[in-house]
């Protein structure tokens, strides 16, 4: 989540926050007036759907989307097939809306849980990011509103449109009435059709015809961000010859009262446009009894829409006590590329189940799968692919490389490929490999004097490195961290 | 700085070394030979603290220390380096990386900082330069597609690196072109000083004439039967190891 910018004013901000640490005892600033809390009542019916379209000021048509999405949503049932074990979730026992409330504000960081500490600093988390993480008050001056408003002002000069969804709502309907649910239809899947009737917010990102973005665009810098959401929506459109690398989420540990997630992410990219997007995914995954945890119900898919148009998912997937998420490209267009990197880690008794599905429909399409599953504890880790090749997708190609890595021996690895073959020109290539971090990999890096936790993680990264690779740089340093740090004291 | 008394070492309840005592003292070179199977690289492991194999009796005492009680890692911290017979592959960890967390969390444990990424560099320059090993290879992942000769080298160079105090080096030879010999041996003399002691586990008198040791073992079925000057190596060579077996049936 912290990006490079951030970075360059880490020096001089640091030397900002030990004279806040110093003198914080003065600095009163931190209150936030009381923000006038509405929630809607538990459960779920018409009329709370009515009532959170009207909270956002909502136009009629964004009602008439929720109302139809619910009525969809009605009439499904939650996905059985997934090698998850999930317990029923009572759709009635929830709060559907709640105004973005402020995290409680500490006044410094020796009000925050010490546990949670620690992992900050094995995640290399500055003590800036600390603070702002864990809803510790901030110093206005040090405050990252600055940076964010020359970064805002950077991507307006270049007609691309980076804000909140609820904003895109108000401000550009036109875009979001022509582009939302195109890639995920609202009736999609259960957890699509509730996502779309009570979404809460999320991103929305439009680069023009021709533009490159400039900087990895974060959900960091979006201005306003309120917390991310139990239900939130991205949605990215990348118009022709444009080129976007999108980061969303964030190595340090998240944790939410809500036990539901259910997000949608769609992508659209036409003739001769690039999305990169990017995601590391630590929700809190439940204590090590596997109690509470979040539930992780993802929708994402992309369109390559045009001709020679590429959408890339990188996924590090980490937390969450059940992960349900087939990030997917359709390749629409003649000569599109759609790719797939993951690295799924789970421990103790998380639970994931998640892939990619590539649907070739366009000539000469190409598809890349790298999946690297890693499986500590008592835990569960599945891969579920599919890859398709339409009856007009002639000379199409796709390569699946799906890995997996157990430490110890009472947890489970699995893997579903699916593979539909419907032209003679197409090449589809599978390999599995399944591993085991050998006594002799631990011993070796053992003798050299490096300790168990340390050599694990050398050895998981150098297992993951084809997909970290495959990340922004920024991210990747804080992902080879998390991988560590996730993995610990799953061995000895 | 090494001793070893009357140790027994037993695998899956079978007992491999069975008596075995060693005495090795600061700026010494011991060569411990042998037939195939009779323990010497058991030896090797236990001291450097592999679990598989349990310690029944006696004991070994490393820098006025009981080493038995000591971890892995913290032996290796402690000066301890085995150059294993058999390197195993690490894919996707690069030798630097690899390198660079050895020798950091080597010093954290001395109460060292970590060094700076262009000191390491520069240390991993001059050793290359030492054992004469390419850089191409630390750019590679541990061990990964290494040829034996790369491998053994790759161990002497990660010894250099880590600068032990007792290196045990498990039949580094084995398998070498006299090339790659000459660079094994001419890493080991040039990392010699009065402080540190090599235990050179090997098969063959050949790498003995690169390195002159002090002393010479022969180990044979988990005791060392015989201990003599560099010449009982030459008389090992000429003789074979089957009037061992005569000697000691
Ligand atoms: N992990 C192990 N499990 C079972 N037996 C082992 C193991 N390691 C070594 N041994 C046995 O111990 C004996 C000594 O082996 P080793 O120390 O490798 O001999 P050397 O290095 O002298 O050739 C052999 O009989 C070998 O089969
Ligand atoms: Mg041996």
């Amino acid at each position: 989540m912290p990006s490079y910018l951030i970075r360059e004013h880490q020096v001089e901000k640091e030397q900002h926050d030990i004279l806040s640490e110093v003198t914080s005892g003065d600095y009163k600033y931190g209150f936030v007036t009381d923000i006038e809390m509405e929630t809607a009542p538990k459960g779920l019916n018409e009329d709370i759907i009515r009532f959170i379209s009207s909270k956002k000021n909502e136009p009629a048509w964004m009602l008439e989307y929720r109302l139809k999405s619910y009525r969809k949503w009605l009439e499904m049932t939650p996905p059985g097939w997934a090698h998850l074990k999930i317990n029923d979730i009572d759709y009635q026992d929830i709060i559907y809306y709640a105004a973005p409330k402020p995290k409680k504000e500490l006044q410094s960081l020796d009000e925050v849980d010490p546990e949670l500490l620690r992992t900050f600093e094995k995640l290399g988390i500055s003590l800036e990011e600390q603070k702002r993480l864990s809803g510790v008050a901030v110093d206005a001056v040090i405050d990252s509103v600055s940076v964010k408003t020359t970064f805002s002002e950077t991507l307006a000069g270049l007609g691309i449109i980076f804000c909140s969804f609820s904003e895109a709502v108000q401000k550009h309907p036109e875009l979001v009435k022509q582009y939302m649910g195109m890639a995920v239809p609202y009736g999609d899947n259960y957890f699509a059709a509730l996502n779309s009737a009570v979404f809460s917010d999320g991103s929305f990102c439009y680069i023009p015809k021709g533009v490159r973005c400039p900087i990895e665009l974060s959900t960091y810098f979006r201005i306003n961000a309120a917390g991310t959401g139990q239900f939130e929506r991205t949605l990215i459109v990348a118009d022709e010859g444009s080129y976007v690398s999108y980061m969303e989420g964030c190595t340090a540990p998240m944790r939410d009262e809500n036990q539901l997630h259910a997000a949608v992410v769609e992508i659209l990219a036409m003739k001769d446009a690039e999305v990169k997007y990017s995601t590391v995914q630590n929700w809190y995954p439940g204590n090590k009894k596997g109690e509470g945890g979040i539930y992780n119900f993802v929708t994402k898919r992309g369109i390559c829409k045009g001709n020679n148009s590429k959408i890339s998912w990188t996924q590090v997937e980490t937390g969450s006590a059940i992960t349900w998420k087939y990030p997917s490209v359709v390749l629409l267009g003649d000569h599109t590329t759609g790719e797939f990197y993951s690295v799924a880690v789970t421990n103790h008794h998380q639970q994931a189940d998640t892939g990619t599905k590539m649907i070739h429909l366009g000539k000469h399409t190409k598809s890349t799968i790298i999946s690297k599953g890693i499986s500590a504890g008592l835990s569960n880790n599945s891969y579920r692919g599919l890859v398709r090749m339409g009856k007009k997708a002639e000379q199409s190609r796709n390569f699946s490389q799906c890995d997996s890595l157990l430490l110890g021996d009472q947890c489970g690895a699995h893997t579903f490929p699916y593979i539909k073959v419907e032209n003679k020109s197409s090449i589809v290539e599978h390999e599995a490999t399944t591993s085991k971090i050998s006594d002799e990999q631990l011993f070796y890096c053992m003798q050299r004097g490096i300790g168990t936790e340390s050599a694990i993680g050398l050895i998981v990264n150098g297992y993951a490195k084809e997909v970290l690779n495959k990340l922004p740089m920024e991210f990747a340093v804080e992902a080879q961290k998390l991988l560590s740090v996730s993995l610990e004291g799953s061995v000895g | 700085m090494l001793s070893i008394k009357n140790l027994h070492v037993s695998v899956h309840h079978k007992e491999i070394i069975r008596g075995l005592s060693l005495e090795v003292n600061a700026g010494e070179v011991h060569a411990i030979m042998g037939p195939n199977g009779t323990g010497k690289s058991t030896l090797a492991a236990v001291i450097a603290g592999k679990e598989v194999f349990e310690v029944t009796s006696g004991e070994i005492i490393y820098k006025s220390r009981n080493l038995l009680e000591m971890a892995v890692e913290e032996r290796a911290s402690e000066g301890i380096f085995l150059g294993f017979q058999y390197p195993v592959e690490i894919p996707g960890v690069s030798m630097t990386n690899f390198m660079k967390t050895a020798v950091n969390e080597q010093r954290k444990y001395k109460g060292l900082d970590p060094l700076t990424a262009s000191e390491f560099l520069a240390l991993m320059e001059a050793k290359k330069k030492l054992v004469d090993i390419q850089s191409k290879l630390t750019n590679r992942s541990v061990n990964e597609g290494f040829s034996g000769g790369e491998k053994k080298k790759n161990e002497i160079f990660q010894m250099a690196m880590l600068e032990p105090t007792l290196a045990i080096l498990d039949e580094t030879d084995s398998g070498l072109d006299i090339d790659a010999l000459k660079v094994v041996a001419n890493g080991v003399n040039a990392l010699r000083r009065p402080d540190n002691a090599f235990i050179v586990i090997t098969h063959y008198q050949r790498l003995l004439d690169y390195i002159v040791p002090d002393v010479v073992h022969v180990l044979y079925e988990g005791r060392i039967v015989k201990t003599g000057g560099k010449e009982l190596a030459l008389e090992l060579e000429e003789k074979g190891y089957e009037w061992l077996k005569e000697s000691n049936s």
